[in-house]
């Protein structure tokens, strides 16, 4: 029987240990190191919308002014709404191909059923986005439980859900929004009716609410007895979001005030990075797109993790549906085909979520869906060809592969992949 | 060892079809004590590695835990009863970092949501009291070597507060100094007073931590040594099963008859 004791060395400082200087200097040396490892962040997009905006400034002279800003706030909304579906299923490492059917399928629904069947509108949003809800859960138990690849399945939907939106709508095809509708209203509403008071108040709310949230965390962690941000670079980040928040407010207030469609999609976009982040659900997302035989022992329900997370895609691309519905005026058989799709995975990835799964954020749905409108709309006011809009989308959406791509190949040469 | 075994495996089989995987096997386990188990490839090791665990529900025979028959059919009744298995292939989360691994499928909560800091803390002194070294508890595990992994995985089976912990092959992967961390840290198992199941190929690592041997051959138990006063061949040779073949048998024979 061995009775040695083994004597434990005191820990000494390990020379490969990360050890962050202290102060704004640590902050700043932190920043270069991840940059040169390849955890960009969301750098890359934010440097891509700076240069987007400057061209088409330059070229049109037009493209900063407060209208031009405030229609591209608007018209994210449905785009970015399904991207956020996009990341929660990218994080999975799978895709979702039906999304642009199962837009197109949700505000056929909805605009059928208030329109021609007559029912109370808000009743008619809540069945087709709960129709929305349960196709997603249906591709997700023949992805489950089943085991067919997501890829086949969702490939299956965007047929079918088309086919069922044609059919919804029938013989005589596009049903106009009814005037001054809860769905037409969706799009066109500014809160307060353009009253400047709420565009101030979200922005200031939001500035409290972060540096409130980050003071706390920070007293909680130097009190549990952890390394926690200094003060300064708080400071430095409230001030960088906070001045941010205070321009995008007063460009609003410059033209008719605080956007509808903007208040909710970031809304959702916060409400989702709450769950990804802070939740038990949400960690439990990332840890079937990190590795599905350490949650599958760590007890986590692998299958109701990946059919809830396609229901989460369905029901946010049918909510986006209905935004892109309330911006056109109809429902169509052609809403939700087209680029739709390709434009929300497109921004997901250009804002930093990986197609590689178990990285990302739902705030790369929102920065990607700006990064896209900011394109399309340029383009528009430049007044390129369709043709040339496609190419200069598919390019930037090729860019932002490459960069996650590349950002991987580095982070595993830097022993972070 | 003094006093009652936690675990005891008292005449345990275990058939798959036409195979007899394992046969009216013993073992005991007692708290702050190593046993290695040693024995070549097919021999039975995971078979029986497994069915304390959890993961293949016995035929034949009785598990007792601290004295008392118990049933262990699911890997979940294992984990109520203190078993901690650290599987050969690690199983963790490439994209979390190591606290979200430590406590994935356990997150500490407050207030519904996640409790990033009650965990963190906890993470730290457990590697702390372990002396595990690794750059940042907030670094993704794929930024760390095999070796830190490897500490991690176990680091992790101690989450739940086992009784035992069953190691497959901890170090088949690792380099010299990894090696000496991993064997660092089954002692300071011990000296916590846990039973440590260590499956290894590796007699140097087996002399150098464990108490005691268990050999298993062919399915069955083919020796128990107290690693102090057993030497490397005999390990071995229980193991190959070299003693017991034709030329032993020959030289036992005439032995035998030179009396």
């Amino acid at each position: 029987m061995s009775t040695e004791t083994p004597t434990t060395p005191a820990p000494a400082v390990d020379p490969r240990l990360l050890v962050r200087k202290e102060g704004l200097a640590g902050y700043f040396d932190e920043f270069t190191r991840k940059i040169r490892s390849g955890e960009l962040g969301s750098l890359p997009v934010v440097v891509g919308l700076v240069i987007i905006a400057a061209i088409f400034q330059f070229k049109t002279g037009t493209f900063l002014n407060a209208n031009n800003l405030t229609n591209i706030t608007k018209w994210i909304a449905g785009p970015g709404l399904i991207a956020v579906g996009v990341v929660f299923v990218l994080l999975l490492g799978e895709i979702d191909l039906s999304l642009g059917s199962v837009a197109g399928a949700t505000a056929a629904i909805t605009s059928v059923l208030s329109v021609r069947q007559g029912l109370n509108e808000w009743l008619a949003i809540v069945l087709a986005i709960a129709s929305a809800i349960a196709i997603g859960a249906l591709h997700g138990y023949f992805f489950a439980k089943i085991g067919v690849p997501a890829f086949v399945v969702t490939l299956a939907g965007m047929l079918a859900w088309n086919g069922l939106q044609m059919l919804v709508l029938g013989e005589l095809g596009t049903v106009n929004n009814p005037m001054d509708g809860v769905v037409a209203n969706l799009d066109t509403y500014f809160l307060g009716d353009g009253d400047i008071v709420w565009a101030w108040l979200f922005a200031i709310l939001a500035i409290v609410l972060f540096a409130g949230g980050q003071l706390l965390d920070s007293r909680r962690r130097s009190a549990a007895g952890l390394p926690s941000r200094p003060i300064s670079e708080i400071a430095l980040r409230t001030g960088v979001i906070g001045v941010v928040l205070l321009v995008a407010a007063y460009m609003l207030n410059q033209d008719s005030g605080l956007p509808l469609p903007l208040v909710i999609l970031v809304s959702v976009v916060a409400l989702g990075d709450f769950v990804l982040r802070r939740t038990g659900y949400g960690r439990q997302i990332f840890a079937v797109g990190g590795g599905i035989e350490a949650a599958r022992r760590a007890g986590i329900n692998v299958a109701w993790v990946r059919i809830s997370v396609y229901m989460i895609s369905a029901g946010l691309a049918g909510f986006g549906g209905l935004f892109i519905a309330s911006q056109q005026g109809s429902a169509d058989k052609a809403l939700g085909s087209g680029n739709v799709l390709m434009s929300a995975i497109a921004a997901a990835v250009i804002g930093g979520t990986s197609l590689f799964g178990g990285r990302g954020k739902t705030w790369s749905a929102l920065l990607g869906a700006l990064v896209i409108q900011s394109i399309t709309t340029g383009l528009d006011m430049v007044h390129a060809q369709q043709a040339i809009q496609y190419m200069i989308t598919g390019a930037v959406l090729l860019a932002a592969v490459v960069l996650d791509s590349v950002s991987r190949r580095t982070q595993k040469s830097h022993g972070r992949g | 060892m003094t006093g009652a075994p936690v675990l005891a495996l008292r005449g345990v089989s275990k058939r798959f079809g036409a195979v007899q995987a394992l046969t009216d096997v013993h073992l005991e386990v007692h708290a702050g004590e190593v046993v290695a188990l040693v024995g070549d490839n097919g021999a039975g090791k995971s078979t029986l590695v497994k069915t304390i665990a959890g993961v293949h529900p016995i035929d034949e025979g009785v598990i007792e835990w601290e004295g008392k028959a118990v049933n262990i059919n699911r890997p979940q009744d294992a984990q109520q009863l203190g078993v901690a298995t650290v599987y050969q292939d690690l199983a963790l989360c490439d994209n979390l970092d190591v606290v979200g691994n430590l406590f994935l499928g356990r997150e500490l909560k407050r207030f519904g949501t996640l409790d990033e800091v009650a965990m963190e803390k906890r993470a730290r002194e457990l590697l702390d009291t372990l002396s595990i070294r690794i750059p940042s508890v907030r670094i993704p595990i794929a930024g760390l070597s095999g070796g830190q992994r490897q500490v991690v995985a176990i680091a992790r089976a101690l989450v739940g507060d086992p009784k035992i912990v069953i190691l497959d092959e901890p170090t088949a992967a690792l380099g010299v100094e990894q090696t000496a961390q991993v064997l660092d840290l089954v002692e300071r198992l011990r000296q916590r007073g846990l039973g440590v199941i260590l499956i290894s190929h590796n007699m140097a690592d087996v002399k150098a931590v464990a108490d005691t041997v268990a050999v298993l051959r062919l399915g069955r138990n083919n020796g128990s040594f107290e690693v102090a006063s057993t030497s490397h061949e005999e390990i071995i040779s229980a193991i190959t099963g070299a003693t017991d073949n034709a030329v032993t048998r020959r030289q036992a024979r005439i032995a035998e008859e030179a009396k």
